[in-house]
């Protein structure tokens, strides 16, 4: 109130004052103010932490800029050197392997325990908490405990293994095994997205269940034609964060690996290599160009789903 | 990006619901089959469950135990499951080794502080976009949620030069300060919360002469407190977490968080797993105590946001 009755008086006549639009009454007007302040730290937040960054990082990626100089303007070289970088390439493709591993079998899996515990069975609010739990557990201890469990000699996978008489690879320090054992972890924390796709499951309309039993329809063709089209959008959901969380895909291995992406490179995802390329070799334009070329692919693919898979999601539900 | 209205579309928009109901659960009358069917696939359910609940759970049992082990049973070649003998060593030879007390307050205070910036700042967003009209709050609405789709990588470099710039790396502001300018899947969040406030509250306080922030603070807020509490939780949670954050910015080991103080322990102590296993437990005990106190919150706030926990 205060700040309206305070500016009103003090303002020129509204004839003499440009008015954004003919009509505008003094609530709107105030309106307007408090909504800017209400806003305002969203305002400051956008133009600082996403505006600028984002424009001063594609005018960084035209440059030969270091930690500690500007550089000088080179056009799109970075771009060109970043195409004939094996070692980006890897990266890329270790990347790929590890989302396109994790990233299935989470959703299968998140979806399997979704509709079983969707089912009647006693404490069911038990089991919920017990697969939900490894995703809370913070990414660092997770790495920590996992590099434990994963320790060829003292650790309890091989161990387990032993007991039915195989000889385990020593995973994160096998070039072969160690990507495999980065999926594992993964699926681990698949306990969030269940809980989204529990509740996709819980809004299916029961009498459509009662129908297809009624016209005979077995579990499998239920599955098939009435929960799959009513969890679709959610299941785009999870694909499509998934595909984009998974190109940030960076503490995990940085713990595991301590910032090496070893053995060997098996495990140098795009992300540890970005940051290799900013805070240990100090290439700022270079890891700039890096960063949008790795934005693109990540939007492509999204967009890829978007068009294949998106046109067969089922949008009658919710 | 394309991403976010479907994405938005699939996690469901709507205020939470007291327990859901099995909604694909037919009334028991309907479908009575046969005991010893019934109870069979009563058995197979519970199997499965169990099994791989199992699974699930044994790095968790690994780490706790691990962490009051012997140096001997951690060492023992036939591995050995259950420790004959509890010891608190781990813990004490932690304390010894790295400054625990000193990583946990640092994190407590980064927490605390990162709560209190996204709570007020989100909360302020979220009334000035839900609650007010004005010209420009549904591009702005979209603008926050499109920056949502910008990954950190690409802004990760300039954000940290702005910084240095500023002299303020190997600081906490870093870490703290983008909490007060408004984080926006809580602004999403509470935004679907206030807009299924009635719009009357705000009229008759209005009448009664109260300017805007007068409702925000006295009539709205008060009736949000658990969209606040979700939020607050969901921001303690991410803070808690917080590995690049630290990594990027704190090089003075005096202002580590508990996270990147455990990755150095690692790196320096790999085959120290007692040590390693009861810091980790430590990390963990906060987090899995917090939600049980909140289970509800935890699973609705998901649930809506479609945020990973």
């Amino acid at each position: 109130m205060s700040s309206v009755e305070k500016t009103a008086p003090s303002s020129p006549p509204a004839a003499a004052r440009p008015r954004p639009r003919p009509g505008r009454s003094r609530l709107q007007r105030s309106n307007q103010r408090w909504g800017l302040l209400f806003c305002s730290p969203a305002i400051l937040g956008i133009l600082l932490l996403t505006v600028y960054p984002v424009a001063r990082s594609f005018q960084q990626s035209l440059t030969t800029s270091t930690m500690m100089t500007d550089g000088r303007f080179v056009g799109l070289q970075n771009y060109r050197d970043l195409l004939t970088d094996g070692a980006f390439w890897q990266a890329l493709g270790n990347t790929v392997f590890i989302l396109g591993w994790s990233l299935p079998l989470s959703i299968a899996f998140a979806l399997v325990l979704a509709l079983l515990l969707n089912m009647r069975v006693r404490g069911r609010s038990v089991y919920r908490v017990l697969f939900f739990l490894p995703s809370i557990v913070p990414l660092v201890a997770s790495a920590v405990v996992w590099s434990y469990v994963f320790n060829p000699q003292h650790g309890v996978l091989n161990s387990l293994l032993g007991t039915v008489g195989i000889t385990g690879p020593s995973w994160l320090s096998d070039p072969d095994w160690a990507k495999p054992a980065l999926v594992v972890v993964a699926v681990w924390g698949v306990g969030s997205l269940m809980v989204i796709l529990l509740a996709g499951v819980q809004d299916v309309p029961a009498q459509l269940y009662e129908q297809a039993r009624i016209d005979g329809a077995d579990a499998f063709s239920r599955f098939r034609n009435v929960t799959l089209p009513f969890m679709s959008p959610h299941l785009l959901f999870a694909l499509v964060t998934g595909v984009i969380a998974g190109f940030q895909y960076f503490t995990e291995v940085f713990v595991l690996t301590d910032g090496t992406g070893g053995p060997a490179g098996s495990t140098m995802v795009a992300g540890l290599y970005l940051y290799q390329n900013i805070f240990y070799f100090f290439k700022t334009g270079y890891a700039s160009a890096m960063a949008w070329v790795l934005f693109l692919v990540a939007a492509a693919v999204a967009l890829v789903l978007f068009r294949t898979v998106g046109r067969r999601v089922y949008y009658g539900g919710s | 990006m394309a991403g976010t209205e479907t994405a938005l579309a699939g996690a469901t928009v709507e205020p939470p619901r007291d327990e859901r109901t099995l909604a694909t659960d037919p009334p028991a009358s309907v479908r009575r089959p046969r005991p010893w069917t019934w109870l069979l696939t009563a058995l197979a359910k519970h199997a499965v469950l169990i099994g791989l609940s199992v699974v699930f759970l044994i790095p968790l049992a690994w780490m706790v135990t691990g962490a009051f082990k012997t140096a001997a049973d951690l060492n023992a070649t036939p591995t050995v499951w259950w420790p004959d003998q509890i010891t608190f060593d781990n813990f004490t030879q932690a304390a010894q080794l790295f400054p625990l007390a000193r990583y946990f307050l640092n994190t407590a205070v980064i927490c605390l502080l990162s709560v209190v910036g996204a709570v007020a700042s989100s909360a302020m967003v979220g009334y000035g976009l839900a609650r007010i009209e004005w010209r420009g709050r549904t591009v702005l609405f979209v603008i926050i949620l499109a920056t949502t789709m910008i990954p950190f990588y690409v802004t990760m470099l300039p954000v940290f030069e702005i910084y240095r710039t500023l002299g303020l790396t190997n600081t906490w502001v870093p870490l703290v300060l983008p909490q007060f300018l408004g984080v926006p899947i809580y602004i999403f969040l509470l935004r679907q919360f206030l807009m299924s406030l009635p719009k009357e509250l705000s009229e008759s306080a209005r009448i009664d002469g109260a300017n805007e922030w007068q409702i925000f603070v006295r009539v709205i807020l008060p009736l949000v407190k658990p969209a606040l509490v979700a939020v607050g939780l969901f921001q303690f949670l991410a803070s808690w977490n917080d590995f690049l954050g630290p990594l990027i910015y704190l090089s003075d080991s005096r202002l580590y968080t508990i996270s990147l103080g455990l990755n150095f322990f690692k790196g320096e102590y790999s085959s120290e797993f007692g040590p390693l296993m009861a810091v980790s437990t430590l990390t963990v005990v906060p987090v899995v105590v917090l939600f049980f106190f909140a289970q509800r919150t935890f699973i609705e706030g998901i649930t809506l946001t479609g945020v990973k926990g």
